[in-house]
C-alpha cells in the first residue's frame, strides 16, 4: 500500500511539504506544537537529520512523533553517520513503525556543526543509499542475504538546481534517478527564471519535483545564505525587496515573498509542489501557505 | 616526488608531553620535514633554544638523513652516550620516523609533529593529498583523480549538493573533486564514465593495519 504521502504525489495535486526541525535536547514541546499545528495543512513533514551536522533529537525519533500525531513524515537519512549496516537497521525500524517516506542524503560535512572531531562515515553516498532501499524492498539486504520481512519506502532526494557548475550536479541527479528515487526536493530556489530553466531539462524524467522554497527572514540573513550556503543564490532585487520592509516588518515581508513565489509555481504548474523550509520559523509555514491562496 | 607532511604540535600539548621529563634528545630529519620546515635542522635548533628557556637540559640534537630509514638506528648509536642521558627523545620527523626510531631506541618518544598526510608534489610549495592507499582503486574511471582521497566525503558517485563554484563547502581554498573529475572527463570526452553507478566502498581492500611479504 503506498504512503499518503505517494498517493498525493501521483494524485496530481499540487503537493505541500513543510520540516519538523528536532529539538536539541528530549524536550519535545515545540516541535510536537509544530507538528500540530502543521499536520494537517501539508502532506507530509520532513524531519531532518542532524541539519548541518549539529547533534539533535534523532530523526527517526521525529518522524515517529510525526506519525503519533497523526501527521505524514518523511524520514530525512544522510550517510554522515551511519555505515551501511546502521542505515539498513533504521531503514527496517522506520518501515516496520509505518514510516514509510526517505528522503535520502549525503549529508554536511562533519566540520560544519557542533561535533566537528567527531568521525565522518560517508560509507554510503545517496545513490547507493537509494539503491539500498530498492534492495531491501525486494526482501534483501545490501549482502544479498534475505530478509524475513522487507521494507517498503517512498523514496526522494534532493538536487541543487542553481549549483554552479550544473553539470556534474545533473549527472548526480540523473543517478539518483536511476537509483530509485521517486520524488525530488530542491534546494532553495530563487531565480524563477533559472528554475524554469532546470525544469525544462527535469520534466523529460518520470519523477515528482517539490520545489524548495526557504522563508527569508531579513536581508542580512539573504546575504548571509549567499555566502555561506552553497547552491542557494537569492538574487539583488529580492534582498532589495527585504530592505524596503519597514521597520520590524522583514519577516511579514519574507512570508509574502515565499507566498508569491509558491503561488506563481502553482499557476504556472512549474513543477508538482513545494517543500516550504521555514528554518526556526515553522510556525510560519501556515501564514506562507495562506499568501500563496493555498488555505 | 611523495612527502610525508607534518605540523608542529602545539607547545603546550608538547610541554604536557615532556611533563617531569627535564632531560631531552632532539632528533630531526633530513629529508621530509626538513623541506615542509618542520623538522629540519633550522626547526630543531629552534626546539632546542625553546626548551632550554623552559628549563630543559638538551643533552644532544641531531638531524639524521632519512629518519624512517632502518640505518637510522645505527647513527643515533653512535650518539648513545648523549642519547643515554636523556629522559625522552623528542623527534621531529614523522611518525614514520618516530615509530622507526621506537623500534631501535628503548626510550621514551615524544613526536613533536603530527603527521598529516602522504603529499603529492603538486606546485611551488604545495602539497597535495591524493591517494589514501584504500586497496580498492577506481581511478580507471574518474580520469586519474581519486575521489575518495580528494573528494572530503569519499564520494564515489559525483558531487554533494555542498559544492559551490568548483570549490568544496569545507574550505573555498579546496577544489571539488567531482568539478575537477567532471572536467578532466569532459576535456577527454569520457563523460559517459561518470554515469557509471558506483557501487558501494569495498572497505576491505587490505584490512588494517596492512601487512605486505616481497614473494620469494
Amino acid at each position: 500500500m503506498p504512503s499518503a504521502f505517494k498517493k498525493a504525489l501521483d494524485s496530481g495535486k499540487f503537493v505541500v511539504t513543510c520540516e519538523a526541525a528536532p529539538s536539541k535536547g528530549t524536550n519535545l514541546e515545540k516541535m510536537t506544537h509544530h507538528i500540530e499545528l502543521l499536520k494537517d495543512k501539508v502532506d507530509a513533514m520532513n524531519v531532518t537529520d542532524h541539519q548541518s551536522s549539529v547533534m539533535r533529537f534523532p530523526s527517526l525519533g521525529g518522524a515517529l512523533l510525526v506519525k503519533e500525531l497523526g501527521g505524514e513524515p518523511i524520514l530525512q537519512m544522510t550517510c554522515r553517520d551511519r555505515n551501511r549496516m546502521a542505515l539498513q537497521a533504521d531503514l527496517m525500524f522506520a518501515s516496520s513503525r509505518g514510516v514509510h517516506n526517505v528522503l535520502c542524503l549525503t549529508g554536511d560535512s562533519v566540520m560544519l556543526g557542533d561535533h566537528k572531531e567527531a568521525k565522518p562515515v560517508f560509507d554510503l553516498d545517496s545513490s547507493q543509499l537509494l539503491a539500498a532501499v530498492r534492495t531491501m524492498e525486494k526482501g534483501r539486504d545490501m549482502s544479498g542475504n534475505e530478509l524475513d520481512g522487507g521494507v517498503r519506502f517512498c523514496a526522494g532526494a534532493i538536487v541543487t538546481p542553481e549549483a554552479d557548475p550544473i553539470e556534474p550536479q545533473l549527472i548526480k541527479f540523473e543517478k539518483k534517478l536511476e537509483a530509485g528515487a521517486e520524488f525530488i526536493q530542491t534546494q532553495a530556489v530563487y531565480d524563477m527564471d533559472n528554475f524554469k530553466k532546470f525544469m525544462e531539462y527535469a520534466r523529460q524524467f518520470p519523477v515528482k519535483i517539490l520545489a524548495g522554497i526557504i522563508l527569508l527572514t531579513s536581508a542580512p540573513m539573504a546575504r548571509f545564505m549567499n555566502k555561506n550556503v552553497a547552491g542557494v543564490t537569492v538574487p539583488q532585487d529580492l534582498i532589495d525587496e527585504m530592505k524596503s520592509a519597514p521597520k520590524g516588518g522583514a519577516l511579514n515581508k519574507g512570508i509574502e515573498i515565499a507566498g508569491r513565489m509558491v503561488r506563481q509555481i502553482k499557476e504556472e504548474n512549474i513543477c508538482d509542489g513545494v517543500h516550504i523550509m521555514a528554518i526556526g520559523k515553522e510556525e510560519k509555514v501556515v501564514d506562507i501557505m495562506e499568501a500563496a491562496g493555498l488555505l | 616526488m611523495i612527502r610525508s607532511i607534518t605540523q608542529l604540535k602545539p607547545a603546550e600539548e608538547i610541554e604536557q608531553l615532556l611533563d617531569g621529563m627535564g632531560r631531552v634528545f632532539i632528533i630531526g630529519c633530513g629529508t621530509c620535514v626538513t623541506m615542509t620546515r618542520t623538522g629540519g635542522l633550522p626547526e630543531v635548533e629552534a626546539m632546542k633554544d625553546e626548551l632550554s628557556e623552559k628549563g630543559k637540559v638538551i643533552t644532544g640534537t641531531t638531524v639524521v638523513p632519512v629518519a624512517c630509514d632502518n640505518l637510522t638506528g645505527e647513527i643515533l648509536k653512535e650518539l648513545q652516550s648523549m642519547i643515554k642521558q636523556a629522559d625522552a627523545l623528542l623527534i621531529m620527523t614523522c611518525a614514520y620516523g618516530v615509530q622507526t626510531i621506537a623500534r631501535q631506541i628503548n626510550k621514551i618518544v615524544i613526536p613533536a609533529l603530527n603527521t598529516l598526510f602522504i603529499g603529492k608534489e603538486t606546485g611551488a610549495s604545495e602539497f597535495n593529498e591524493v591517494c589514501s592507499q584504500c586497496g580498492t582503486c577506481i581511478i580507471g574511471e574518474t580520469g586519474g583523480i581519486c575521489p575518495v582521497t580528494a573528494c572530503h566525503k569519499g564520494l564515489v558517485n559525483g558531487p554533494c549538493g555542498g559544492t559551490n563554484n568548483g570549490k568544496c563547502e569545507i574550505d573555498s581554498n579546496k577544489d571539488c573533486a567531482w568539478t575537477m573529475i567532471y572536467n578532466r572527463l569532459s576535456e577527454l570526452g569520457r563523460l559517459d564514465l561518470m554515469r557509471n553507478y558506483q557501487k558501494p566502498r569495498n572497505h576491505l581492500g587490505e584490512p588494517s593495519p596492512g601487512k605486505f611479504m616481497i614473494p620469494t
